[in-house]
């Protein structure tokens, strides 16, 4: 198959599993910190939106170290599963997911603070459920907020480059995401090839960038 | 319907502390607590439907304890079997007029379907002139027609209790006048027990079989009609 595709498919594959992660982790923790209140929630909050403004490099090197052998976690992995984490798409998706994560609990944790607390209160006293109250007033009711960051971090996620570098590495067809193809193409020489997937990134982001600004609270009215 | 009502609840707004203490008996089926803003009479309805917990006392409704806290007894909201209607109706913005007054009758995760008829909505949807605009938004609604979808809501589970908070004060004048008829109307025709609260001397004039006056946040009484 054509580089370029084998690229973009695997950019697609990466930012999609991670998108995934990011959309039920991002909801749990979004309500999280918009409905509990606990010991060190201001400081998870912002522990967690340290990927967006730290160099790539500095969160890849983290991730290197954690997942690497010597780490205790690295190295339960290997010894009870034999799992090896470095230089796998996998480590593309955990690099790719908490660089983007930011992106999606916090207008996640903003959307679930503007539901309005007595429409939940309306629906305690008609007898619904917490969980119904969640996935039937709650979820509703920010759904739209929450989509819209989370298409963010889908482009965010096909668009890394330095954690995942690090962390997964440059092996064509197996770790060589578009946006390190990219990299690679130049560094190469191969302009055409430079071309190509350039072209192919900025159609993609463009398309996420519109769905997205179609999403965006306020355009059409909750419902 | 007995009301037995006794409650003291600390409550911290900024630096403000308010102190709320009602001791209530009452043997009516109108209950008006008539009171200023700010004098304690929406948290008063929040304790008896189970939205605020008390410090101490009990809540008895009909011989049931909904709340006491000697006893360790706190009800859900969701089992207490009360109605409520907020000050702003709280209606669903997402959900059409047939899914709001459907909406407590369908259990689990998922809202009624826009267009699923049930014959107990239906009656409901009759009973206060919406079935012509079932379909529609609350955000599409006039006053009038979205204090009536908050009523046929709030009773289609045929709740013990109606809780009334200040139910005309988002309503122009003119319309304030039909809406008190209309609630008058519907009450003696269902029967159903009600609790109202309102600062407006004619809400307690039209519904008060009892009235009690709350103000910064004490009220006692105890009465039989």
């Amino acid at each position: 198959m054509d580089p370029t595709w084998t690229a973009l498919l695997l950019s697609l594959k990466v930012a999609g599993f991670a998108t995934a992660i990011n959309l039920v982790l991002g909801i749990a923790v979004g309500f999280a910190l918009a409905r509990l209140r606990f010991p060190g929630r201001d400081l998870l909050d912002t522990l967690l939106t340290l990927p967006m403004v730290m160099p790539p490099t500095v969160l890849g090197y983290y991730l290197l170290v954690l997942m690497g052998r010597r780490s205790w976690l690295g190295a339960w992995l290997h010894d009870s599963f034999g799992i090896n984490l470095i230089f796998t798409w996998q480590a593309a998706v955990i690099a790719a997911a908490i660089v983007a994560f930011p992106l999606v609990f916090k207008p996640a944790r903003a959307a679930f603070e503007a539901v309005d607390g007595q429409l939940e209160q309306a629906g305690r006293v008609l007898g619904i459920s917490e969980a119904g109250i969640f996935f039937r007033i709650t979820l509703p009711l920010a759904w739209r907020g929450i989509l819209a960051g989370v298409l963010l971090a889908f482009a965010r996620a096909l668009g890394e480059f330095g954690a995942t570098l690090m962390v997964a590495g440059s092996i064509p067809g197996k770790t060589q995401t578009l946006s390190i193809a990219v990299y690679e193409a130049v560094q190469a020489g191969q302009d055409d090839v430079a071309n190509t997937l350039v072209l192919a990134t900025s159609a993609v982001c463009i398309a996420v960038l519109l769905a997205a600004g179609r999403l965006a609270p306020g355009r059409i009215a909750n419902r | 319907m007995n009301f037995d009502i006794d409650i003291r609840k600390t409550l911290h707004s900024g630096k403000r502390r308010f102190q709320l203490d009602v001791q209530l008996r009452s043997d009516c089926q109108r209950l008006v607590i008539l009171g200023p803003s700010g004098s304690g009479k929406t948290q008063t309805l929040k304790a008896i439907a189970g939205l605020m917990t008390p410090c101490s006392g009990h809540v008895r409704l009909g011989g049931s304890t909904l709340f006491d806290a000697r006893a360790g007894i706190n009800l859900a909201p969701q089992s207490r079997q009360v109605a409520y209607l907020f000050q702003d109706y709280a209606l669903f913005p997402h959900l059409n007029v047939r899914q709001n007054v459907g909406f407590g009758m369908a259990r689990g995760w998922l809202n009624p379907r826009a267009r699923e008829r049930q014959a107990t909505v239906d009656h409901w949807l009759d009973v206060f002139q919406l079935a012509a605009v079932a379909q529609q938004f609350p955000d599409e609604l006039s006053g009038g027609q979205r204090q009536r979808v908050a009523l046929a809501r709030a009773l289609v589970a045929q709740p013990r209790a109606l809780l009334l908070d200040e139910p005309f004060a988002a309503l122009d004048p003119a319309l304030r006048i039909a809406m008190r008829h209309e609630l008058d109307a519907l009450q003696r025709r269902l029967q159903v027990p009600m609790v109202l609260i309102t600062h407006d001397p004619e809400d307690a004039r039209m519904f008060g079989e009892q009235v009690l006056h709350l103000s910064d946040g004490g009220l006692r009484a105890q009465s039989t009609p």
